[in-house]
């Protein structure tokens, strides 16, 4: 028990530290991948301290406590996922927590922002089946949500569900906010809505919505962690595999109409997420 | 210690020109000039802007949209005009329709002179600017601890 406390504490301690470094590295290879030099590593830092000494401008304070929320329920659902909690509790609290960015969009009277936000409603609902598709895949596997449980099972998850790890791995790209999937806002400045859901938030406030962002970088890293649970150095490997592709795909794609989103992102649900849930539950024969 | 050196962001616009100066802040974010080096991202966002740099002089249409990106933009800010039509109005000063440079309608910090501007001068002009922005922060903490 102590252990589970003070992994979910780690988490909340150090989930900035390295997704502020992992922001870092990526913007530094999407660099190089541009032939250009980039930024240094520590500059998602200095943009984040940089923010916190600027005026905080927005319209209407419900704005900033809406952020609050974002964070707080970021920082419950990594908690407890990094506890070994729920698996459930862990997708539910954070859609929670990206519906708290919505309401914050929408608290402001800009059509910039309430584009963004329709958006993010709409590319939530394009990845929340296969979070849930995730979830289910990881109890028939291994008869548990617990996440503790879940990772001391001697078999590897990823033996069960490669079609569920398939389709997870395509709507990280819509959680990264990486093209094709960057509609509703995108660190790069080629939006045609300004910058969407964040348009109207500045100083504090954007800089509490980036160190979310890095809270939930690391959360979802760490469920495709879960897949190779067993073999350390693999799943970690796995997982610098699976960001490296996503930055090669923001770089490689442009950005694409919700409308294709939308169907895609439930194709792949439905087709590699859904029938490898059939296929397994019939093979293991587990029983609800 | 302050970071605002660390990551300026940019918003840009073209008041009224023959859009070379524009195309030449562009040029500063290609690999050639590649100025995110020094953490420069041009934002297309007045809010999440440190520095305005403004291309062209301003018209009677352009003036009410500066102002409106001038107003967003959250202290502590700065405002560069970039090339001659953006200094003084420059070779449109005598048309009809020009109010002249950005400063008829806008305080500006620093001027980049050029026709168009050179992206050497541009990211020279910025660096200028961040000093500013570096006083005007050091000017901004002074007021808050006097009130």
């Amino acid at each position: 028990m102590t252990r589970n406390f003070l992994a979910g504490f780690a988490y909340l301690l150090l989930a900035p530290v390295i997704g502020a470094l992992l922001a870092g590295v990526d913007r530094r290879i999407t660099a190089r991948m541009q032939g250009r030099r980039g930024p240094p590593i520590l500059q998602p830092v200095y943009d984040l301290l940089k923010l916190m000494h600027k005026e905080s401008i927005g319209a209407r304070r419900t704005g900033h406590f809406f952020v609050l929320g974002h964070l707080v329920f970021m920082m419950a659902a990594g908690f407890e996922f990094f506890f070994g909690g729920d698996l459930l509790i862990v997708i539910f609290a954070f859609a929670l927590s990206s519906i708290f960015l919505v309401l914050g969009a929408y608290a402001a009277h800009s059509p910039f922002s309430h584009i963004g936000a329709e958006r993010e409603l709409l590319q939530m609902m394009a990845a929340e089946p296969i979070l849930l598709l995730t979830a289910m895949g990881f109890y028939i596997a291994n008869g548990s949500f617990r996440v503790e449980e879940i990772s001391a099972s001697p078999v590897p998850a990823l033996l069960w569900l490669p079609g569920i790890f398939a389709a997870l791995a395509f709507i990280l790209t819509i959680k990264l906010r990486k093209s094709p999937f960057d509609l509703a806002t995108s660190h790069h400045a080629h939006q045609e809505i300004v910058k969407g859901l964040t348009t109207e938030f500045s100083g504090l406030s954007l800089a509490i919505i980036e160190v979310t962002h890095w809270y939930e970088t690391i959360m979802l890293l760490g469920i495709f962690y879960l897949f190779l649970a067993p073999y350390p150095a693999a799943a970690v490997l796995l997982v610098a595999v699976v960001y490296l592709l996503e930055i090669l795909l923001d770089n490689t794609s442009a950005r694409m109409k919700w409308q294709w989103a939308m169907k895609s992102s439930w194709t792949t649900a439905s087709l590699l997420g859904a029938i490898n849930l059939i296929v397994v539950y019939y093979w293991l024969g587990v029983q609800p | 210690m302050s970071f605002l050196k660390r990551s300026p962001w940019i918003v840009h616009y073209d008041g009224a020109s023959c859009n070379g100066c524009d195309i030449e802040v562009l040029a500063c974010l290609t690999p050639r000039y590649d100025v995110e080096r020094f953490g420069v991202v041009n934002t297309g966002n007045p809010k999440h802007a440190d520095i305005l740099l403004i291309t062209g002089y301003i018209n009677e249409q352009s003036q009410p949209v500066v102002k409106a990106i001038y107003e967003q933009m959250p202290e502590p800010r700065v405002v560069v005009a970039v090339g001659i039509c953006a200094t003084s109005g420059g070779i449109f000063r005598e048309c009809y329709n020009t109010k002249g440079g950005v400063d008829s309608t806008i305080p500006v910090d620093v001027y980049v002179p050029g026709c168009a501007a050179r992206p050497e001068s541009i990211i020279d002009g910025v660096v200028k600017a961040i000093a500013v922005l570096e006083e005007k922060h050091l000017a901004m903490k002074k007021a808050r601890a006097a009130s």
